[in-house]
């Protein structure tokens, strides 16, 4: 709301007739109220409140109590938490990297130009994107059945006995095969257009000084999307530590492998709803939100600064 | 700009008194009110006045009984909430009880799940309304677990005696004897398993149901309440006799890693590829619904037992019609309650397949002796009034044990997919139990 303040100069500006002053203030706030009054309540609402719930404790005995910090420092020490914090760091690490690189090897691949069919292959690989991620989900948790799914008529079919991809050992990578082949396309859309701004003079200059395709991606086509890279890391950064709707349907397949405090949000969910511990819960989210945003702020300064 | 400003500033701080308002009622009540009896008389009146009942519960045959109460009482409609079951079920319920908004008039509660609610005071006392006078009408079993003290907090709608269901086919194809103990439960295991590689004797990949009851049949009482003094113990006598039986099945792989109620389930239950079922008399309708294919195949047969001869059984499931403390007309509730669970509802619900907890059904000779179609003219119901009448007694459930329970596959489950051994993945659930025990106010022993 600071910025919404007139410039310091028309602050200053003398001797303007009181009413007008008044009045153009008040125009200002007409265009933005609709905004603001939203915002107050679909956004900062939710999160004033979660703070309020979050210095609470009810119990089953002796009902409801006010804690202070006391739920954030018992979640600070919560070993399910911390635990969950790094399977999904994990994930992050592991995952992120593997789904960006592909999606940008398609949309290079596709900005080359030397692809037969473009226009299908780009279609066909966001397709994925489209699919609903629960629907999305429920298809993959029937392929990965051993017993009936596709897996399992593999292992009929050829007499082999492939590893249970919903075993407590491969289930995360399960789930990243999951979130790899619904977001590939996304991100490969969101390269594919920034490397179709790149201005040709560019390549007809690279094309002059005697540049391969190698050199042309190195020195033009990487450095000119890096916005983009930054852009699609923070998303992805986000999307993983907010991993929720793949294990929480693939649970039911995998009771003993998904365990209800599998992701961090995971976690909060089981806490307020199995748990009733609501106010413990909205602590744990509080942290959980505060990590997330310094790191993909740390990410997003370090990738700002290297464009500079 | 200021004016604006400040009526912003006024909106949210109103908004965050309202929401501070809104949670401090929640603590404000103690609920501790002194209640009258309600006379036959009150009762009787407020049928004639009429209303809307809510009913939230899954079991099916109470479509018919909700219909023949208005057919009696035309000035009274039942509205039956029926989509929900199970944790969806107790999340609602929970949800709508800690908002105080839109509790319904009547809930159904499993048998597990009461003293969580009673507790919290969610529940009403039935006793004065003529609850407490009905004792005789139903099994001990079933009646302890709504009973507490002088209150009596729900009807018993049906009850879960435990029966071994066998598919015979599987059996008379490998010419193996239909086990009456755990021992020889093991050994037909083996023995199926390597007959044909792809048949397992039972499915179980961690179920807290289902291990609680064989807990409970094996003598174990892990669980000791008395008001807000709880304790937690799988380190005894019974729990041991368990632990080493089923620990072989796990160790040699002879049971399936499939859950209950999955398409795997059903489909296994169906080929001949999970050979047995121990559970509670319940299940011969789910079977007809969920498995035809197997019409005819499968037997009901009783629970084998820990050492020969011994006829202890326990429950498995079962449920009761409660009245919500915050329903809106707690006559019009009661009388439906009574209606479904003591009156004529009983035998509605039975003859569409129910399980009773009522002792003039489970004794009535047309029950005993029904033939059950599915079980190829069987009279199981012999068998499954015989558990009931063998249910070891005095067992009771952790006043949360809804939550313990949800936790059970993250800590027993190790057992099933690594290298722990049962009595070890037993004691973790211990540990998390005590710590959500403790967190939640109550006196844990350990």
């Amino acid at each position: 709301m600071t910025t919404l303040e007139p410039p310091v100069a028309a602050k200053r500006a003398p001797a303007r007739p009181a009413a007008k002053k008044d009045r153009r203030s008040w125009t200002g706030w007409g265009f933005v109220g609709p905004f603001v009054t939203v915002f107050a309540l679909v956004f900062l609402a939710p999160i004033g409140y979660s703070i309020y719930l979050s210095l609470f404790r009810d119990q089953l005995i002796g009902g409801t109590s006010f804690v202070g910090l006391d739920n954030y420092t018992q979640a600070l020490q919560d070993d399910q938490f911390w635990s969950s914090l790094g399977r999904v760091s994990l994930f992050l690490a592991v995952q992120v990297p593997i789904m960006l690189g592909i999606a940008l090897l398609i949309a290079l691949a596709l900005d080359s130009g030397r692809l037969f069919g473009k226009d299908f292959f780009r279609i066909a690989i966001f397709l994925p994107y489209a699919v609903p991620a629960v629907v999305a989900t429920l298809m993959w948790g029937f392929m990965y059945g051993t017993k009936y799914g596709l897996v399992g008529d593999i292992n009929t079919a050829f007499g082999i006995t492939l590893p249970d991809p919903l075993s407590s050992d491969l289930v995360l990578a399960s789930i990243g095969n999951i979130v790899t082949w619904e977001f590939i396309g996304y991100n490969m859309l969101i390269f594919y257009s920034a490397l179709r701004v790149i201005p040709l003079s560019l390549y007809e200059a690279a094309e002059i000084d005697g540049a391969g395709q190698i050199r042309v991606i190195t020195a033009i086509k990487l450095p000119a999307i890096r916005g983009a890279l930054v852009i699609a890391t923070i998303f992805s950064i986000i999307g993983s530590f907010q991993l929720f709707n793949e294990p929480a349907i693939l649970r039911p397949l995998a009771r003993n492998a998904i365990t209800t405090d599998f992701t961090p949000n995971f976690y909060t969910y089981s806490l307020s709803f199995n748990g009733q511990q609501h106010n413990y819960s909205a602590a744990v989210a509080i942290i959980m939100g505060l990590i997330t945003m310094v790191i993909a702020y740390v990410v997003q300064l370090r990738g700002m600064r290297k464009g500079a | 700009m200021r004016r604006t400003t400040g009526r912003l500033a006024r909106g949210i701080t109103l908004l965050s008194v309202l929401a501070l308002g809104a949670t401090a009622c929640g603590s404000s009540d103690d609920g501790s009110k002194d209640q009258k009896a309600v006379s036959a008389g009150d009762i009787q009146a407020a049928l004639k006045k009429g209303g809307t009942v809510d009913v939230w519960a899954w079991e099916p045959t109470l479509k018919s009984v909700a219909a023949n109460f208005e057919k009696k009482y035309p000035k009274v409609k039942i509205n039956l909430v029926a989509d929900r079951s199970g944790d969806k079920h107790y999340t609602a319920l929970s949800n709508a009880l800690a908002a105080k908004k839109g509790v319904p008039d009547v809930a159904q509660v499993e048998y597990f799940a009461l003293s969580q609610y009673s507790l919290t005071k969610g529940l009403t006392n039935l006793a004065p309304y003529g609850a407490d006078k009905l004792k005789a009408k139903y099994t001990p079993g079933p009646w302890n677990a709504v009973n507490d003290g002088d209150k009596v907090y729900g009807l018993p709608m049906d009850s879960g005696p435990m029966a071994m269901f066998y598919n015979k086919k599987v059996f008379d194809k490998y010419k193996i004897a239909v086990p009456t103990t755990w021992d020889e439960y093991v050994a037909a295991a083996a023995k199926l398993h390597k007959a044909d590689p792809k048949v397992y004797i039972a499915n179980d990949a961690g179920d807290a149901g289902f291990t609680t009851s064989m807990l409970w049949q094996a003598g174990s009482r892990p669980y000791k309440v008395d008001g807000t003094k709880v304790s937690v113990n799988f380190d005894d006598a019974g729990a041991k006799k368990y632990t080493d039986t089923w620990q072989k099945l796990l160790d040699q792989k002879l049971v399936s890693p499939i859950n209950g109620w999955t398409d795997d389930w059903y489909k296994g239950l169906g080929d001949g590829t999970i050979a047995t079922l121990t559970t509670g008399a319940w299940m011969p309708a789910n079977f007809v619904t969920g498995v035809p294919k197997a019409a005819g195949q499968w037997r009901a047969a009783p629970m084998p037992a820990w050492t020969k001869g011994d006829k202890a059984s326990a429950e498995n499931g079962g449920s009761s019609l409660t009245v919500p403390e915050l329903a809106k007309n707690k006559e019009l509730a009661y009388a439906f309650v009574e209606y479904a669970n003591a009156g004529d509802g009983v035998q509605t619900r039975v003859d569409e397949g129910a399980f009773p907890a009522t002792v003039a059904q489970l004794q009535d000779p047309k029950f005993l002796s029904k033939k059950f179609d599915y079980f190829d003219g069987q009279e199981a119901n012999k068998i499954f009034a015989d558990s009931a009448a063998n249910v070891a007694s005095d067992w009771s459930y952790l006043p949360f044990q809804q939550y313990a329970n949800s936790i059970f596959n993250d800590t027993v489950g190790k057992a099933y997919v690594s290298g722990v051994k049962l009595p070890a993945a037993l004691k973790t659930w211990q540990d998390a139990s005590v710590k959500y025990g403790t967190e939640q106010g109550f006196t844990v022993e350990k």
